[in-house]
């Protein structure tokens, strides 16, 4: 069953006098609980493809179709409420709250959504259980380390149980083994379910998705699947 | 969010910066301390003057010679030009009613005072028996002034506490003659150290019989009738006999100026109640400074968390939930600010009290809460740019930079 359905999606910026077509006429389908990367050379134009479907940004023209409505035409806060129920992000710089706690990072999104304090204490200690990470729970980012600041992020991309997950290079600022746990634990959602899209440079880590998009001058140049799809 | 959540999320964001919340809070703190304890002077000083102008006697009515075309008090009445002498047959005169309770003639002028060989300038005010009373005057040693017809130049003093000392040292005073201009006056009482009242130090003067004061100054006029009513609802039916008696004395023309200690006090308070609005207008300009300080800080603090703000929009914060965090967090510095100044305020006040008996410097209500309310709408109106700009940042861009 088709999730994201992008029709005809353009999306130009304007640098200096020039018009840059950073996505140009992008058709692109993509059911729920698949695993997808999205490679491509820089200025390729697959984060603003990422952030498109995050809705963090909003297309010049085409419609986007998340489970078959429009969202393109969403206002601000209705969009805003999709990304929190329903779209988790994890970025390369971790964007964790510096003084803020774990937990209380990976709370963000729930108290955002005004849930019960109670009902949030125990999702979280849930999530963090999850991730082998409740001992970190009372610890500032500053004293994680780096794969453990990246799978908090997880957790807080995943607290809300959103449909979608959108990584942009995931493992961009971490080394191999933390980057190989960080992995494994993204993939690990996408078995219970989840829709993994991942945007990397690193070809390794984007040949392990069962569906490999590759980007160039904003459009799609391949698109290739392994397995059952 | 809810409403905790949101003061929670403001709080660690003001502990996250400590350097700068703290600065903050003591630009507030000291702009509303400021109005605080500019307020609590004037007010201070208004209640000084009040107390001063009420310790002249109750239900007081004072006469000048001279007439002001508006009726009340103002500063040509003090001077007052006498067309027509106040004599003591006047003041007499004034004795022929119920709500009159007493009266006394006053006469003041500056004399030599000597005693074997030590000399001194004073005032000497001539007056009567009943001064004492009126302005609720108390004696150390000794009597008053004698109870006689007004007419009588009796050559008797009573001395203020600090020519007793300064004539006569450790000696006794009583019983002694003293010289005053030409004649020779005995010295039958010395007044009590307190009683200080505007204009006059008893400490420092003479008092002789009015009779005896007109014979030394060589003049028939008094300087000025006090006139006692015999309760407070009496004043304007005495002020009302004042003028008709002395009115059908002076060939019907009404040439003498009655003044209220109502009036007197009245005045004064406006004076001192727009002294301390002016000032405490002067100090919330320095709350409004505050105000700028907060919005140029939290301008700053939105860039410097863009990435923070584009992260909470990515989470699913809706433009409304930004403005209100941010405005939040001004409003819990504006909020800690106040408190602060509050305290820090009321402090100084009580410090000024301690300081200065007599000045009781205790800000009024209304300006204390003027301060901390201006304290808050200003901290609430300038974080309104720095929210909306926060709340319209793009999150895309805010979460590319590093």
């Amino acid at each position: 069953m088709t999730m994201i359905d992008l029709r005809g999606v353009r999306r130009d910026f304007l640098v200096g006098d020039q018009t840059v077509h950073a996505l140009d006429d992008i058709n692109l389908n993509i059911a729920a609980g698949e695993y997808v990367s999205i490679m491509g050379p820089s200025g390729s134009g697959k984060s603003t493809l990422l952030n498109l479907v995050g809705l963090l940004d909003r297309p010049n023209s085409g419609h986007y179709l998340l489970d078959g409505e429009d969202v393109t035409t969403l206002s601000d806060v209705q969009q805003a409420h999709t990304r929190n129920r329903r779209i988790g992000f994890v970025f390369q710089a971790f964007h964790l709250v510096p003084r803020l706690t774990a937990a209380e990072n990976v709370e963000l999104p729930l108290v955002l959504a005004a849930m019960a304090p109670q009902e949030r204490r125990r999702r979280v200690a849930t999530a963090l259980q999850a991730l082998n990470l409740s001992d970190r729970a009372r610890h500032k980012p500053e004293q994680l380390s780096g794969g453990q600041r990246q799978r908090i992020a997880i957790a807080r991309a995943t607290i809300t149980e959103p449909d979608v997950l959108l990584a942009d290079e995931p493992t961009g600022n971490l080394d191999h083994k933390s980057g190989g746990d960080v992995i494994d634990t993204l993939e690990a959602l996408n078995r219970r379910g989840i829709t993994l899209i991942v945007v990397t440079h690193d070809a390794e880590l984007g040949a392990r998705a069962g569906r490999r998009i590759l980007m160039c001058d904003g459009r799609i140049e391949a698109d290739a699947r392994t397995g059952t799809a | 969010m809810t409403g905790s959540d949101i003061s929670r999320f403001a709080w660690t964001a003001l502990r996250g910066y400590p350097t700068r919340t703290l600065l903050m809070l003591i630009a507030t703190a000291i702009g509303v301390a400021a109005v605080i304890v500019l307020t609590s002077l004037g007010e201070g000083a208004r209640r000084y003057v009040t107390d001063e102008f009420s310790s002249l006697g109750t239900n007081l009515l004072i006469v000048f010679p001279g007439r002001s075309e508006t009726a009340g008090f103002n500063p040509t009445t003090m001077m007052g030009e006498t067309p027509r002498d106040l004599t003591l047959d006047d003041a007499l005169a004034l004795t022929r009613s119920y709500s009159v309770r007493r009266i006394a003639p006053l006469n003041v002028g500056a004399a030599d005072i000597s005693w074997r060989n030590r000399q001194r300038e004073v005032t000497v005010i001539g007056t009567t028996h009943e001064m004492l009373a009126i302005r609720h005057w108390e004696l150390a040693q000794g009597d008053f002034l004698p109870a006689t017809d007004l007419d009588l130049a009796t050559p008797v003093c009573v001395i203020g506490g600090r020519i007793r000392s300064k004539l006569f040292g450790a000696r006794r005073a009583l019983g002694q003659w003293l010289r005053i201009g030409d004649r020779r006056f005995r010295v039958i009482g010395v007044m009590a150290s307190e009683g200080r009242s505007i204009g006059v130090d008893v400490q420092e003067t003479v008092m002789i019989p009015v009779a005896s004061a007109q014979q030394l100054f060589n003049t028939p006029s008094l300087f000025r009738i006090l006139v006692e009513a015999r309760s407070r609802d009496a004043i304007q039916p005495v002020k009302r006999f004042i003028v008709d008696t002395l009115k059908a004395r002076h060939q019907g023309e009404k040439d003498v100026t009655v003044v209220t200690q109502d009036a007197v006090l009245a005045t004064f308070d406006r004076i001192f109640s727009a002294l301390t609005y002016a000032v405490g207008g002067i100090a919330a300009i320095s709350l409004m400074v505050a105000g700028i300080l907060i919005m140029n800080v939290m301008l700053v603090a939105v860039s410097q968390r863009t990435a923070e703000i584009g992260l909470l929009k990515a989470l699913g914060a809706a433009p409304r939930q930004i403005v209100t965090l941010i405005i939040a967090e001004a409003f819990l510095l504006s909020l800690l600010g106040a408190t602060l100044g509050l305290l820090l305020g009321q402090a100084t006040s009580a410090g000024i009290r301690q300081a200065f008996p007599v000045l009781p410097a205790q800000a009024p209500v209304w300006a204390v809460v003027t301060a901390v309310l201006v304290a808050l709408t200003t901290g609430v109106l300038f974080s309104l740019l720095p929210a909306r700009r926060a709340a319209r940042l793009d999150p895309v861009l805010a979460l590319s930079r590093r």
